[in-house]
């Protein structure tokens, strides 16, 4: 495990381009940092590897990784069903690990943590909510002709089609913030936009295109105005920086544990018990309800309402470890880390003639995501160039086809920044540029 | 530089000097192909004369936007099916369909593919099979539209 140290780095930074150095940021040394990280020291054909694809997925320190060991050799089971010993434990560690993941994000009660298998089974979750008819139904979650859901053109597919699917079903009418030329959400029409009619506004934190952190407090007070519910996507927010729910005053929060060191097929929904409490099943099966009759059932209360069958117990587990890891080096000290990585890298690539990069060209107000485009060349042979010289990124229209879209390029180059991502890094893809340029002139 | 193998000088020099490029009239039918994973798009046409196992490709034009090795295939598609005759280009069709799934594993006849014995080193590289099949998958889709079309048309 990694110590929190603070003063001054010692990986060669040089403050650039007016970024002040506050000696008493929270900081931690990227190198021991990496060195929890065992796939890091990794070569690919001769070359170190040079990882910048944590928008897409993180690499995972060593802890979460003996974790996942040490629960599949010493205590796996099943979860809330077996009365043995190791029932028991397997089920202390499971709902251990959802009470680390609510204080994580200021969660009131580890009862407001659903785990899903992804962000996009969250937001599923939730739409799905909204397409039921029937007096029994909470008015908050009835949605039909006249109806409207917002979104914004920043959005994954994930945070789009499903509402599509949702409107198409129902009637109601799918509304969304457009995007300004600097890449920020463009929230000029925001009282229009959102109205009387709007039943759920659901929109990302940080964009996963541009790397745009998104404003809230004054959607979140428009939406509650006029009684419309606000989910967060914040699957490329939770993992870089401190998030609190609470302060945040939203009423959902979807995440991923993939994204932030923890293990693929674990995600969450983070709602208002009040909210859980209100909404209608999702998945039926074992574990969701109270009573099955063959004439009818009744229904578990959250979140077990929304876990039906086998969850993904070891994928928890290690979600739990990634949340320690990620709290014993603090929030904070990754946000700033990424910030002076991040600031290196806009004023490295800025640099580098007929380079464009979409989205917000300062460090400010976004996160270590940049994506870009190389004049005449196209974001696939950008990759596979990179990709010889063992750098790794995300080419193509990265799920946000219509983010691409909207600044008129079919697909993007993409380098995206975590606790690991090192100054050197940067310089190698900076370099990998350059052959690319060899290459296609 | 390993990359030599999926950059061939003469996938290059398709790429930067495309053969063939855009879309022209006649045509009896065309195909729109996309690749959803990276977004790019192609569209190819096709032009056919003479009937039965005379059918001839008069011309094959195409437009779209995608990486180089999806546009140097178009190019290389454009040579290697433009004026000959429907079951040539099948036959092309099939032996480039062959190589590229081929996992590296496939020697390519060069008499019948040409230059598009250049791709050979795009079938080690999966994630890119798709790139260069793209357009020709079009050709493949807009000439059967377009016999089945003819074959309708006449009693």
């Amino acid at each position: 495990m990694t110590e929190v140290t603070s003063g001054p780095r010692t990986s060669g930074w040089q403050p650039r381009s007016g970024m002040p150095q506050y000696a008493d940021r929270p900081r931690f040394d990227v190198e021991k940092v990496r060195a929890d990280f065992p796939i890091l020291s990794r070569e690919i054909d001769g070359h170190p590897l040079v990882y910048l694809d944590s928008a897409n997925t993180s690499q995972k320190p060593r802890p979460v990784l003996d974790t996942l060991t040490s629960f599949y050799e010493g205590h796996n089971a099943n979860v809330a069903r077996a009365v043995h010993t190791l029932g028991t434990e397997a089920t202390e560690a499971y709902e251990g690990a959802r009470a680390k993941i609510a204080r994580f994000v200021g969660a009131n009660a580890p009862g407001e943590i659903v785990f899903t298998k992804n962000s996009s089974e969250a937001m599923n979750l939730v739409a799905y909510s909204f397409g039921h008819q029937g007096a029994d139904v909470d008015p908050r979650f009835r949605l039909g002709p006249g109806d409207e859901v917002v979104i914004s053109e920043m959005e994954h597919h994930s945070n789009i089609v499903p509402w599509q699917l949702l409107c198409q079903r129902t009637g109601a009418t799918l509304r969304w913030f457009g995007i300004t030329d600097e890449g920020r959400l463009d929230t000029s029409a925001l009282d229009e936009l959102v109205n009387e009619r709007t039943k759920i506004v659901s929109y990302v934190l940080q964009s996963n295109i541009l790397g745009t952190i998104n404003p809230t407090s004054a959607i979140v007070a428009r939406a509650h105005e006029v009684g419309a519910l606000v989910m967060l996507d914040a699957s490329q927010a939770v993992p870089h920086g401190p998030v609190d729910v609470v302060d945040l005053g939203v009423d959902f929060l979807a995440f991923t544990g993939h994204k932030m060191c923890g293990p693929t097929g674990i995600g969450v929904l983070w709602g208002r018990a009040e909210l859980l409490d209100a909404m209608p099943p999702f998945l039926g099966g074992g574990e969701m309800i109270e009573t099955v009759r063959m004439e009818g059932s009744t229904f578990a209360p959250a979140p077990a309402r929304f876990e039906a069958g086998t969850p993904p117990i070891a994928q928890a587990v290690g979600l739990g470890a990634a949340v320690d890891y990620l709290t014993s080096l603090g929030m904070d000290a990754v946000r700033w880390h990424e910030k002076e990585i991040t600031a290196y890298a806009l004023d490295a690539l800025t640099e580098i003639p007929g380079l464009t990069i979409f989205g917000p060209a300062v460090p400010v107000g976004r996160g270590g995501t940049i994506s870009f485009a190389l004049d005449g060349v196209h974001p696939h042979d950008v990759g596979q160039v990179l990709d010889a010289e063992g750098v790794a990124v995300r080419v193509g229209h990265g799920c946000a086809r219509p983010t691409c879209a909207r600044f008129g390029v079919p697909a993007v180059t993409r380098a995206s920044f975590y606790l690991y991502t090192t100054t050197e890094e940067i310089d190698a893809l900076v370099r990998g540029i350059g052959s690319v340029r060899k290459l296609f002139g | 530089m390993q990359l030599d193998s999926l950059y061939q000088e003469i996938i290059l020099d398709h790429y930067k000097h495309p053969h063939g490029r855009g879309l022209r009239d006649p045509f009896e039918a065309e195909a729109h192909h996309v690749n959803p994973t990276c977004g790019d798009e192609m569209t190819v046409r096709v032009h056919l004369s003479g009937e039965g196992d005379d059918v001839r490709v008069e011309d094959v034009s195409y437009d779209g936007m995608g990486c180089s090795i999806s546009q140097a295939s178009a190019s290389v598609l454009h040579d290697l099916v433009a004026g000959h005759t429907l079951t040539d280009a099948f036959a092309r069709h099939e032996a480039f369909n062959e190589l590229l799934t081929g996992r590296g594993q496939v020697e390519p006849d060069e008499d019948l593919l040409e230059d598009a014995v250049a791709f050979a080193g795009v079938a080690r590289y999966p994630a890119r099979v798709k790139c260069a099949l793209l357009s020709w998958m079009a050709f493949k889709d807009a000439a059967a539209r377009a016999t089945a079309a003819s074959a309708g048309g006449t009693p």
